[in-house]
C-alpha cells in the first residue's frame, strides 16, 4: 500500500519533470527567453568578434541581468582597447506601453547600460544616450518573443 | 486661423423662445432625434458664380450635406432621407408646411439660404420645431466663399447648442501624426485636418520622427516632440507661418509637452541621467521651473482648465499610476487605485474628469475618472489604444488604436477613433493615411 503510494508519487514527480522540461524546451525552441528576457541571438549584431551590441530587459524593467552585465563588460573591454571610439546607447521599449512612458523607460534602460560601462572605466564623454521608446522595434511581431527582442539597449558606434 | 475670423453673426432670437425640443447628451442616445436638413436654397446667379469660384455645382446642397454628416456623427440626431422631402428649399425656408414635415416623422427642420454678395458668401439658416410649429432659431452670417465647409460646421454647432444646451465641437480641427511604412521603420509626419477628416494637410516632410502634437488654447500653435538631428526635443510650430523653434536649451531629451491653459507656458518631461521629471518653461521670459523632483519616471503632465493643478503619470509606487499635484509641484496625491497600469492622464475642459489609458491583463482601455480618482469608468477595450484627447465641449474623446500583427509580423495599422463620454457612439475617424497621437483644437469660431 505504502510502496504503491510512493510509486504513485514518484510517477507524478516524473510526470511533472517531463512537463517542465517540455515547457523549457518548447520555450527554448520557440525563441530563447528566460522569464520574459530575451536570451537568443537572432537580432544581435557584433561590435567586434565576441562583443555583442545589445542587452535585453524584462517587461517594465531597466535592471541589467547577469547576461547583460557580461555583455557590457565585453563592450567595456573593447572600448578600452579602442579608445577613440565614441558610442550612442539607444534605449527601446516594446509596444505594450503608452508612448510617453516608453520614451522615459527607453531612456532609463540606456542609462542603466551607460552607468555600468562607466563603472568599468569608460568615460561619460564617450557615451551619449538616445531613447526611441517604442518607435523603432526590431521585430514587428505582436507576441511575447517579439516584445522581448524589442526591450533592449543597443550600443552603436558614433564615429 | 485669424484670416477666417471675419465671420459676422447676426442673431435674431425669437423673443418668446420657451424650451421646445431638447436633446439629452448625458446619456447614451438610443433614439436619435429625427431631423430634416433641407438643402440651402440658392438663386441661379449665385449658384453659377459659386460654381466658378469653388467648382461645386450646388454649394447650397454641399453645405447641407456637411451639416447632415456632422449631425449623424454626433450620434444624437438621425438626419432623414432628402428624397422624402415634399417642400422645395426656398419655400421651406420662408414658412415650412409643418404637416408635410410631420408626415415624414421629422421633429426638427433646418432650412436656409446662401447667396453671393460683393464676393462674399452670405448664409442664413433657421431651425424649426415641427411638432410645436415654431421657429427655434434664425441666424445669418457672411464669410469668404472658400470657407464654405466651415459654414456647414458653424451651422451644426449652432443647432447642436440650441438643442442640447451645450456648445458644439464641429468647427474644429485635429492635429495628429500621419504614419506610413513598415512598423520597424515607420515614417511619421505632423498632419492637420478638419474634425470630419476633410482639408487634410501635412505639416512636416517625414525626414525625422515626430510625436505627440498638441494645440495651444487658440489652436494657432502646436507643441510636439521631434527627433531633428537625432536630438529628441520639444518644439513649437506656428501653423500659419510654418515657423518652428526648439523649446528651451536642455542637455537631454525633452518630451510629453502640453500648453498651460493660458497658452503662456509649456509643461513637459526632461530626462536627466535616465530620470524623467516634469518641468515648465515660460514662453515669454524663457524661465524654466522644475516641478517634480523624484527618482521615478514622471511624465504626461496635463493642467486643470483653471491652471491650478496638474495631473501626471508616475511610477513612484513601482508601477505607472496617475497623480495630481498643485501647479507648483506641492501636494502630490495618487488618484488611480484600480487594478492595472494607468497612463496618459488628460484633464477634461469642463474640469471635473480625467481621461486616461489603462493596461490590465493584456488589454488597453480608454476611461475616465473624477479628479479625486472616484467613479472610474472604462469606455472602450482593445488590443492596443491610448492617448485620449477631449473635444472642446468635453463630450467626446478622440484617441488612436493599433492592430495586432499576424505571425509574420504583418497587418499592422494605426487609426484614429472617437467615442462619446457616455461610452456610446464609437467611430473610426477617417484619415488619408495611418494615424496616431490626435489632439483636438478649441472651437475656431468663438
Amino acid at each position: 500500500m505504502k510502496l504503491n503510494k510512493i510509486l504513485k508519487n514518484a510517477f507524478l514527480v516524473v510526470l511533472a519533470c517531463l512537463a517542465l522540461s517540455a515547457c523549457a524546451t518548447s520555450k527554448k525552441s520557440s525563441g530563447q527567453m528566460q522569464g520574459d528576457v530575451y536570451t537568443g541571438t537572432d537580432t544581435v549584431e557584433y561590435l567586434a568578434s565576441g562583443v555583442p551590441d545589445r542587452v535585453f530587459f524584462a517587461t517594465n524593467e531597466s535592471v541589467l541581468t547577469t547576461a547583460s552585465r557580461e555583455t557590457l563588460r565585453k563592450q567595456a573591454a573593447w572600448l578600452r582597447k579602442n579608445s577613440k571610439v565614441t558610442i550612442v546607447l539607444e534605449g527601446h521599449a516594446d509596444e505594450r506601453g503608452t508612448r510617453e512612458y516608453n520614451l522615459a523607460l527607453g531612456e532609463r534602460r540606456a542609462n542603466a547600460a551607460k552607468d555600468y560601462l562607466m563603472t568599468y572605466g569608460i568615460s561619460s564623454d564617450r557615451i551619449s544616450v538616445l531613447s526611441y521608446g517604442k518607435e523603432r522595434p526590431v521585430d514587428s511581431g505582436s507576441n511575447p518573443l517579439a516584445w522581448s527582442k524589442n526591450r533592449r539597449s543597443v550600443t552603436v558606434k558614433a564615429n | 486661423m485669424k484670416r477666417f475670423l471675419y465671420i459676422i453673426f447676426f442673431v435674431f432670437w425669437p423673443i418668446y423662445a420657451w424650451s421646445l425640443i431638447e436633446v439629452d447628451i448625458t446619456r447614451g442616445n438610443l433614439n436619435p432625434l429625427p431631423i430634416a436638413v433641407s438643402p440651402l436654397s440658392i438663386d441661379e446667379e449665385s449658384r453659377k458664380k459659386f460654381e466658378q469660384i469653388l467648382n461645386k455645382k450646388n454649394i447650397g446642397s454641399e453645405i447641407s450635406v456637411i451639416v447632415e454628416k456632422n449631425l449623424k456623427t454626433s450620434g444624437l440626431f438621425n438626419p432623414l432621407d432628402k428624397d422624402a422631402f415634399l417642400q422645395a428649399p426656398d419655400i421651406a425656408n420662408l414658412k415650412p408646411r409643418f404637416e408635410d414635415w410631420n408626415l415624414i416623422k421629422a421633429q426638427a427642420l433646418i432650412t436656409g439660404k446662401v447667396n453671393l454678395i460683393d464676393e462674399k458668401m452670405r448664409v442664413e439658416f433657421r431651425l424649426w420645431d415641427i411638432l410645436a410649429g415654431k421657429e427655434m432659431m434664425a441666424l445669418a452670417f457672411t464669410t469668404v466663399p472658400t470657407n464654405w465647409r466651415r459654414v456647414g460646421h458653424i451651422i451644426t454647432d449652432k443647432v447642436y447648442e440650441r438643442l442640447t444646451g451645450e456648445k458644439g465641437y464641429f468647427d474644429t480641427r485635429i492635429i495628429y501624426v500621419a504614419e506610413d511604412g513598415p512598423k520597424t521603420k515607420r515614417i511619421k509626419k505632423l498632419a492637420i485636418m478638419d474634425q470630419d477628416g476633410e482639408n487634410n494637410k501635412f505639416l512636416t516632410l517625414g525626414n525625422e520622427l515626430v510625436l505627440t502634437p498638441r494645440f495651444n488654447p487658440t489652436s494657432q500653435m502646436v507643441t510636439y516632440l521631434s527627433y531633428f538631428r537625432n536630438l529628441p526635443r520639444v518644439y513649437l510650430l506656428d501653423i500659419e507661418t510654418g515657423m518652428q523653434e526648439v523649446v528651451g536649451d536642455f542637455p537631454g531629451m525633452t518630451f510629453a509637452p502640453r500648453f498651460s491653459p493660458n497658452g503662456k507656458k509649456i509643461i513637459m518631461s526632461f530626462a536627466k541621467d535616465g530620470n524623467s521629471d516634469i518641468y515648465t518653461m515660460d514662453l515669454e521670459n524663457r524661465v524654466v521651473e522644475k516641478i517634480t523632483n523624484h527618482p521615478s519616471i514622471d511624465t504626461s503632465p496635463s493642467y486643470s482648465p483653471d491652471g491650478k493643478y496638474i495631473c501626471f503619470n508616475s511610477d513612484r509606487s513601482g508601477y505607472q499610476q496617475i497623480y495630481i499635484m498643485k501647479s507648483d509641484g506641492t501636494n502630490v496625491k495618487r488618484i488611480s487605485f484600480g487594478k492595472g497600469l494607468y497612463g496618459t492622464p488628460v484633464w477634461s475642459p469642463r474640469g471635473d474628469l480625467i481621461a486616461f489609458t489603462k493596461l490590465h491583463k493584456g488589454k488597453f482601455y480608454i476611461g475616465v475618472m473624477r479628479i479625486d480618482g472616484s467613479g472610474e469608468r472604462l469606455l472602450t477595450e482593445n488590443f492596443y489604444q491610448e492617448a485620449p484627447s477631449w473635444s472642446p465641449n468635453g463630450r467626446v474623446l478622440i484617441f488612436y488604436r493599433e492592430t495586432k500583427t499576424d505571425d509574420k509580423g504583418e497587418g499592422f495599422s494605426a487609426k484614429l477613433w472617437s467615442i462619446d463620454l457616455t461610452g456610446y457612439n464609437e467611430r473610426l475617424v477617417n484619415t488619408p493615411t495611418d494615424a496616431s497621437d490626435p489632439s483636438w483644437s478649441s472651437l475656431l469660431s468663438n
